[in-house]
């Protein structure tokens, strides 16, 4: 009874979707007000009725009602009450599901607080936001429903997935979703003004915070894919270039593209072109994500259970979204007024060099991840592309866009001294080659290029520390610095952190896999590692032999871990491994197969220094992103309405506002 | 995201109860020759476990790929000849990381044709654009305490 | 109108395209890399002669169908009946590749099951299955009589996959 009634609220809210997506758009051009006004209550409906069912849903999960074969499909007698929320996500229909609820929430969220924004505007924004759901709620209600009952019903679900159950799964999808639909708000925003044929610099302004936390949750929700999988797939890997990862980190590069060049947009008026093509990329880059995801064209760890139907129906969704988009703006675009003369050193010029160094990293992955697709349909046969490529090929875009961030907030609009801007940065650079030099004296086997990469990041660190001495030495107290300044710098010195972490851990990390038994010890990066004995332990559902492993350095005890090889009941054999996580390094242990019959045990030791510099430096990138979006000048109007019309002379220089 | 983590944890079991792992102690000489190893199997694929590297399946075919990559390195075989001696056999799938040839130009030379590309255009429309503007009018940096 | 803005749109139009070239296509699927050249040459000892040697040179003359099996493969059991009933009807020859397992289980397995092979070698090593380029069992080739393979079969083989694809090979027809 109640799984029919959440299929019916997703068809009522389907309808909804579609009037929100239709008579405003109508509105909008006849302006008629009472038909544009349709826009909010028809996106209040619609999330009333998507949260109806997706409450529903997770009901039905909680309640364990395995007559719903989705239900059955992913959860479990066994399954312990608060995994059971995030059950709901586990796989292809509920996680869309989600997708649709955060859609829903997102544009609540836009009608709810766009109040001082023109009416037109608006009216064209949210429709485009409901041409969005109804691809997604048709999706779902077509394809995908979650609410189709098993007959006859299930006594009890499948078997229990022990990866579901754990902290990381629970908090990286939904994280990974807030980012994902977040762009879809920059996105309606650029189509809006591109059907509107203008730019305003006031709904820029506006959507700036949208962007930044959008991003925000992108960043911590790719964190938290790769933190989970270091510490629970047990390979010691943090990041696998897998199709799936890149479908996340592409819209991650442009969106970072997209708020650089939102904010000049918004100050200087310029940069229009470029912010309405990544907004559209960026959503669409989204988009493509779920088509990587859900269609099966590319092997992945990551992909749910494909289906060639379910792919059709996303590409084709795909075509009529991004490619509407795209033909709006080859239409549109070119009627903006074009930028005006800067000099060849100035910080428009950094933040152009800015936007092509992540537009062609992000192109990069896409060539690599689409490759084999390409390969096979041109008749090259199957070619992989993995890792060694993607490292190789981001490292050589990337180091020059780091080298270069201190540079930017120092540099002046319009023009600059390259010289004087190097002046001022010159005790930060002489610093960090000071500090390089000091690390690479502590630690002798840290390559050159690895002491070059971990003198950029403390560069770009000291280099934003400059930055905020300078601005807090010149400029008017109480005017000092604003949240934007403080989010930005946030966000590079995570940068500069995450660089140290990714270099020094990717350089130094020692990986062996060793034949051990009891009283057997091995040196592992400078740590001697003792194997005790190896002890019979017995779980609740299984039997384990747990080794019991002493890490010392120096003859000082450091630590004692107890990974483990379990044998459940039902079959299984799953590692334990044991992590001993630390500031600078990890210490990670797992337990192989036996080796014969003599006590002896084949282990994988891992050491991995700095590698939580890595989600750190993520940690503080998302920090920044969030404490941007407070700042308060973003929520003021401007006093002059500066627009970007077609007149191409007049582009004002001075701005109506301090900052 | 279970119906697939169920196939890999299943994978892993079906290996792990065969007796394979992917902790394949081999009997190094030396540092050097363990790193190169390591290295070597991580631009490799595992023909089984797709989506892993022959350094972490358990599959069986790839323990014993493991094996027959070792026992090349000890014949002095070179990384190359190792990498020719698995294209022969599985094509050129088994690598992570493309040969440089007429069917990848694109793929290591195409991010570097747009980056040059998209750079001499901007340059190139920076440069028309100070030269269509107002004489004398060269760019003057802002007075203002802009941000 | 400007031409150069329909830039993002034409590189869209590329994207889709190679994704929708992609749909419905399985790319886990890996084909043979020694398709249309000659199978690895190779001497092995036979699984129930263990001083008979079998080499790809004796086997030249004749097609044939070479099985990878082995008595902990589960899957192999799902063809076994089919690759029974194969060779009673005598159409087809097979000559079994015993994979990754000791004399022993492969020969109580096959005492178990029955044993359809008119030959079957013992790769005691792996390296033969290597030299195949064999990533799982049960794997099936199609090796013309000239010692060409002709095709490779990834999992169980079906009833479809001997009427429809091992015999017009065998026949000399192209697939």
């Amino acid at each position: 009874m109640m799984p029919e009634l959440g299929q019916i609220a997703l068809i009522l809210a389907l309808l909804l979707a579609i009037v929100q997506a239709t008579v405003p758009l109508i509105g909008a051009h006849w302006r008629q007000p009472a038909l544009m006004a349709v826009a909010r209550p028809a996106a209040y409906g619609q999330f009333v009725f998507v949260l109806f069912a997706y409450g529903i849903l997770t009901e039905a999960f909680v309640a364990q009602d395995f007559s719903i074969a989705y239900v059955a499909q992913n959860s479990n007698l066994a399954l312990p009450w608060h995994y059971r929320f995030s059950a709901v996500w586990g796989a292809h229909e509920g996680s869309l599901l989600l997708w649709v609820l955060i859609l829903s929430g997102w544009t609540v969220a836009l009608a709810a607080l766009s109040s001082r924004l023109p009416e037109r505007f608006m009216a064209r924004a949210l429709a485009v936001l409901g041409i969005i759901s109804i691809g997604f709620l048709a999706f779902t209600v077509l394809t995908s429903n979650p609410f189709e009952r098993h007959v006859p019903p299930l006594a009890d679900g499948n078997d229990l997935n022990p990866l579901l159950q754990d902290f990381g799964l629970i908090v990286h999808p939904p994280m990974l979703y807030m980012g994902y639909v977040g762009f879809a708000v920059a996105f309606a925003f650029a189509v809006a003004a591109l059907i509107e044929g203008r730019v305003d610099r006031q709904w820029v302004r506006w959507s700036r915070p949208w962007t930044n936390v959008a991003w925000a949750f992108l960043t911590i929700g790719i964190a938290l894919g790769s933190w989970w999988a270091y510490y629970e797939l047990g390979w010691g890997g943090w990041w696998f270039w897998d199709p799936v990862e890149n479908a996340s980190f592409m819209p991650w590069l442009v969106g970072a593209a997209l708020i650089h060049s939102q904010a000049v947009t918004e100050k200087r008026g310029t940069f229009a072109a470029w912010t309405l093509l990544l907004a559209i990329c960026a959503f669409s880059l989204s988009l493509l994500g779920t088509f990587l995801v859900r269609s099966g064209v590319l092997t992945s760890v990551h992909a749910f259970a494909s289906d060639p139907t379910r792919g059709i129906f996303i590409l084709v969704f795909l075509v009529i979204v991004t490619g509407g988009a795209l033909t709006l703006y080859a239409i549109r675009a070119p009627k903006l007024a074009a930028a005006p003369p800067v000099s060849l050193y100035s910080r428009e010029s950094l933040l152009l060099l800015n936007n092509i160094l992540l537009v062609t990293a992000c192109a990069m992955v896409l060539i690599g991840t689409l490759y084999p697709l390409v390969a096979e349909a041109l008749g090259w046969g199957k070619i992989s592309v993995g890792p060694p490529y993607f490292g190789l090929m981001f490292f050589v875009l990337m180091a020059p866009l780091v080298w270069l961030i201190p540079f930017g907030p120092l540099t002046r609009w319009k023009g600059d001294s390259l010289p004087a801007v190097f002046l001022s940065l010159r005790t930060a650079l002489a610093l960090a080659a000071l500090a390089a030099a000091l690390v690479w004296i502590v630690e002798r086997e840290l390559p050159l290029k690895a002491v070059i990469g971990v003198c950029a990041g403390i560069w770009v660190i000291f280099g934003t520390l400059a930055f905020l001495l300078r601005r807090m030495r010149n400029a008017a107290p109480g005017r000092m610095l604003t949240a934007e300044m403080v989010g930005m710098s946030l966000a590079h010195i995570g940068v500069g952190i995450f660089v140290v972490g990714v270099v020094v851990t990717e350089s130094l990390n020692v990986e062996r896999d060793v034949r051990m038994q009891a009283g057997d010890m091995v040196e592992v990066a400078g740590y001697q590692v003792t194997l005790r004995e190896v002890v019979r332990q017995d779980g609740p559902n299984f039997i384990a032999d747990e080794g019991v492993f002493e890490i010392r350095q120096d003859g000082e005890l450091m630590s004692t871990q107890h990974p483990q090889k379990r044998r459940y009941l039902r079959g299984q054999v799953m590692t334990e491994a044991a992590l001993d996580a630390g500031f600078f390094a990890d210490f990670y242990i797992a337990m192989g197969e036996p080796i014969g019959t003599g006590g002896a045990w084949a282990i994988r030791l891992y050491y991995k220094p700095m590698i939580r510099w890595v989600w750190l430096g993520a940690l503080l990138m998302m920090a920044g992103g969030l404490v941007s979006a407070t700042e308060r000048r973003l929520r003021q109007t401007i006093v002059e309405r500066e627009v970007v019309q077609s007149a191409p002379e007049q582009m004002p220089d001075a701005l109506p506002e301090r900052a | 995201m279970s119906a697939l983590l169920r196939m890999l944890l299943l994978a892993i079991g079906l290996g792990l109860a065969a007796g394979a792992s992917a902790i394949d102690p081999m009997p190094f000489t030396d540092r050097a020759e363990e790193v190169r190893f390591q290295k070597l199997l991580h631009e490799l694929r595992c023909l089984q476990c797709q989506n892993q590297t022959l350094a972490d399946s358990d599959a069986d075919i790839a323990r014993q790929l493991r094996e027959e990559v070792f026992r090349l390195m000890r014949d002095n075989k070179s990384n190359d000849e190792i990498k020719d001696f698995l294209i022969d056999r599985y094509g050129p799938f088994v690598l992570y990381k493309p040969r440089v040839s007429s069917s990848t130009w694109l793929l290591w030379f195409g991010p570097f044709v747009i980056l040059a590309g998209a750079s001499v255009f901007l340059w190139l429309q920076m440069r028309r654009r100070r030269r269509t503007a107002a004489a004398g009018a060269a760019p003057t940096p802002s007075d203002e305490e802009d941000w | 109108m400007l031409l150069r803005a329909f830039i993002p749109l034409g590189v869209f139009a590329a994207i889709g395209l190679v994704l929708w070239s992609g749909i419905g296509k399985n790319p886990q699927l890996l084909p043979s890399a020694l398709l249309g050249k000659p199978a690895p040459a190779f001497a092995a000892k036979a699984l129930h002669a263990p001083e008979t040697e079998i080499t790809s040179a004796s086997l030249l003359g004749k097609p044939y169908l070479l099985n990878v099996f082995g008595s902990w493969c589960v899957s192999c059991r799902v063809e076994h009946p089919l690759l029974m009933e194969v060779e009673r009807r005598g159409e087809i020859t097979l000559v079994g590749l015993n994979w990754n397992d000791t004399r022993e289980d492969a020969t109580r397995w096959l005492a178990q099951f029955g044993d359809p092979y008119s030959q079957i070698i013992f790769d005691a090593d792996g390296r033969i299955a290597i030299d195949f380029g064999v990533t799982g069992a049960p794997e099936s080739f199609v090796i013309s009589a000239e010692g060409r393979v002709l095709h490779k079969f990834v999992g169980p083989l079906t009833e479809d996959d001997i009427e429809n694809k091992v015999k017009p090979l065998l026949a000399g027809q192209a697939l």
